[in-house]
């Protein structure tokens, strides 16, 4: 059984902040006295990861995802509850525990700019104290995994967005870390640039059984790389478990729209019970509980004459968005 | 307990070796970056030439009409403007690069990069960058150090050296504490490039002997903002002025400077929340 890398317990964390009333009256009077108050971003959450899982975390701009990565990677100071991640408290940030972990944010940038990339990668090495033979090895496989070549001797400034962030997750990467922390990292990328970036994610974690924490606002990302989903909401966990399972349950039908050989057909369907979403001439579309999907497809094939059907899966950026926005919604 | 000393001390080396390792490549890539812009290091040079030539120049208007101000005569007080041209080419070459960064790090939560390696944080964002024009500033102020000790006739030898160095390197020290905690202060503030400007203004002091003003400034400037011991005490151990005490107490300030630094560095860190994303 794989043992948990990531425990988290009862965490809370609260962030003072200012608030400002309108107007030149009221930047006067934050100029002199500042009303603070403390915000609770973490609400007491539990949760644990194991060795080799890809989780998602999902939530609404705001929720808290990226505090919670960023007390995982120990970079904020949690106001309550305990935490382990790799056996160590994250917020000591012992240099074994760094080694061994990451954090890639796709908005933030850690290459120097005027240089080509394999000269932050060379400095990288040097701070993770890899001798030079070791870093180029790393170098040569992680660059080939990614796919890059050229790019690595050529000034950052100069790169395209995608090439610049593949150079990025190579500079994260050169110390083979174990575990990723990885923020929105294919904001801004085109669609293959994207779908690169996955195939890589998922290489990465099949060749090193590094464990993934992911927060991303493209469904594809969650879907094609996470088993396992924590939704966030105001600083709560609203769903911890399977993607699969999330998307049965807020989604429990399926449409199906069939194409009969008469109109006849159609109103025979359409009195047999079945929950019709909409007709059109030769057209129906009904709807099915996913638990009886086989026998009622098995049902309509046997005594009605079908020429043609389609499932539709609901698009799986509005199943997510409906938990989204929806503070209390029943998982 | 033999073994455990031992253990202590290859891990020492092992990790001075490490940080020499890192420090070389800091070297070799801010140098890389600065020479991708060519012109800009010849505006520099040029403007550190033109920097000195100015500060002298003020230095004799104020040495025209009377032949010594504060007990320092002209020659004299050429030491003191060596002195801080050689520690304001320091500040140009790594602390004016490095340390106006913190404030970017901190205001772009960039931070988080430099918090999450494995390796010193606050020398990283102190040694990371170097402006290779300030080089020159640091050769000038020597120049500058060896035409005075000629011109003023002064013997060397070991101790006057020894001495020489100690005072500035501890002079390095305290104007590197000065700013590093100002730029701390960052965190709880995000906007202090203001505080770091003012600092740049009052060391513009540290060209004139500390005896040229009136007491209550001296006191201000030896108690509050210690200027004085940033220029003044090293240009007297060069004349053979200053007494024993005044070095011993530059060591205990530097010591004591870069030692509150480094806590209230760590201290400041449990409040740095990271700029949202």
């Amino acid at each position: 059984m794989e043992k948990n890398i990531i425990d988290v317990r009862n965490l809370s964390k609260s962030f003072d902040i200012t608030s400002k009333e309108p107007g030149l009256k009221g930047t006067i009077k934050h100029f002199f006295r500042r009303q603070t108050k403390s915000l609770k971003v973490i609400k007491n959450i539990s949760f644990e990861i194991k060795e080799g899982e890809i989780v998602g975390f999902l939530g609404a701009n705001g929720a808290g995802k990226t505090t919670i990565l960023k007390i995982l990677c120990g970079l904020i100071y949690p106001s309550e509850g305990s935490i382990l991640v790799s056996g160590y408290l994250p917020f000591r940030r012992k240099e074994n525990f760094l080694k061994k972990i990451t954090l890639i944010m796709g908005q933030k940038q850690q290459l120097i700019w005027d240089l080509p990339p394999i000269e932050s990668f060379y400095l990288n090495a040097s701070i993770y104290d890899l001798d030079k033979f070791e870093a180029k090895k790393r170098i040569k496989k992680l660059s080939e995994m990614l796919e890059i070549d050229e790019e690595l001797f050529i000034p950052v400034r100069k790169l395209s967005l995608g090439q610049r962030m593949k150079s990025e997750l190579l500079a994260a990467l050169i110390h083979e870390p174990n575990i990723l922390f990885l923020d929105e990292p294919t904001l801004g990328l085109d669609i293959n640039a994207q779908r690169n970036l996955r195939k890589f994610l998922q290489k990465y974690n099949k060749e090193t059984n590094a464990t993934i924490c992911l927060t991303s606002h493209y469904m594809k990302d969650i879907t094609s790389l996470c088993k396992r989903v924590i939704c966030v909401h105001n600083g709560t966990i609203s769903y911890d478990g399977e993607l699969d399972l999330l998307l049965r349950k807020l989604s429990p039908v399926k449409e199906i729209l069939i194409v009969c050989r008469s109109e006849e057909d159609v109103i025979k369907l359409e009195n047999s019970g079945f929950s019709v979403k909409n007709k059109n001439k030769n057209e129906i579309t009904i709807k099915i509980e996913n638990n009886s999907i086989t026998s009622s497809l098995k049902t309509i094939l046997n005594n009605f004459d079908i020429e043609d059907l389609y499932i539709n899966e609901p698009p799986v950026d509005e199943i997510i968005g409906k938990i989204l926005i929806k503070k209390d919604y029943d998982l | 307990m033999v073994r455990r000393n031992k253990e202590i001390y290859c891990y020492g080396i092992m990790n001075l070796t490490k940080y020499l390792k890192v420090y070389t490549k800091f070297l070799h890539t801010s140098l890389a970056s600065e020479l991708e812009y060519k012109t800009n290091i010849l505006i520099d040079l040029i403007t550190a030439i033109l920097s000195l030539i100015g500060s002298i120049f003020l230095l004799s208007i104020f040495f025209q009409n009377s032949g010594s101000i504060g007990g320092w005569d002209f020659e004299q007080a050429l030491i003191i403007q060596g002195i801080y041209t050689i520690l304001n080419g320091i500040t140009n070459t790594w602390f004016n690069p490095n340390l106006t960064e913190i404030v970017k790090h901190i205001r772009e939560g960039t931070l988080d990069f430099v918090l999450l390696k494995p390796i010193d944080s606050q020398f990283f964002i102190s040694l990371k960058k170097i402006a290779p024009s300030g080089f020159l500033e640091i050769i000038l102020g020597f120049c500058l150090l060896l035409y005075c000790i000629r011109i003023n006739q002064i013997n060397l030898n070991t101790s006057f050296l020894t001495l020489s160095f100690i005072t500035i390197v501890c002079s390095i020290g305290i104007l590197y504490s000065l700013w590093f905690f100002i730029s701390t202060t960052t965190i709880w503030f995000i906007k202090t490039w203001n505080a770091t400007e003012v600092l740049r203004s009052f060391l513009y002091i540290g060209r004139f002997p500390l005896n040229s003003f009136s007491f209550s400034l001296r006191v201000f400037f030896s108690i509050f903002i210690p200027i004085a011991f940033i220029t003044t005490i090293p240009s007297e151990v060069i004349l053979g002025l200053s007494q024993l005490w005044k070095i011993f107490l530059e060591v205990v300030v530097a010591a004591v400077f870069l030692f509150t630094s480094r806590k209230f560095w760590v201290f400041a860190l449990k409040f740095y929340s990271s700029a949202s994303s």
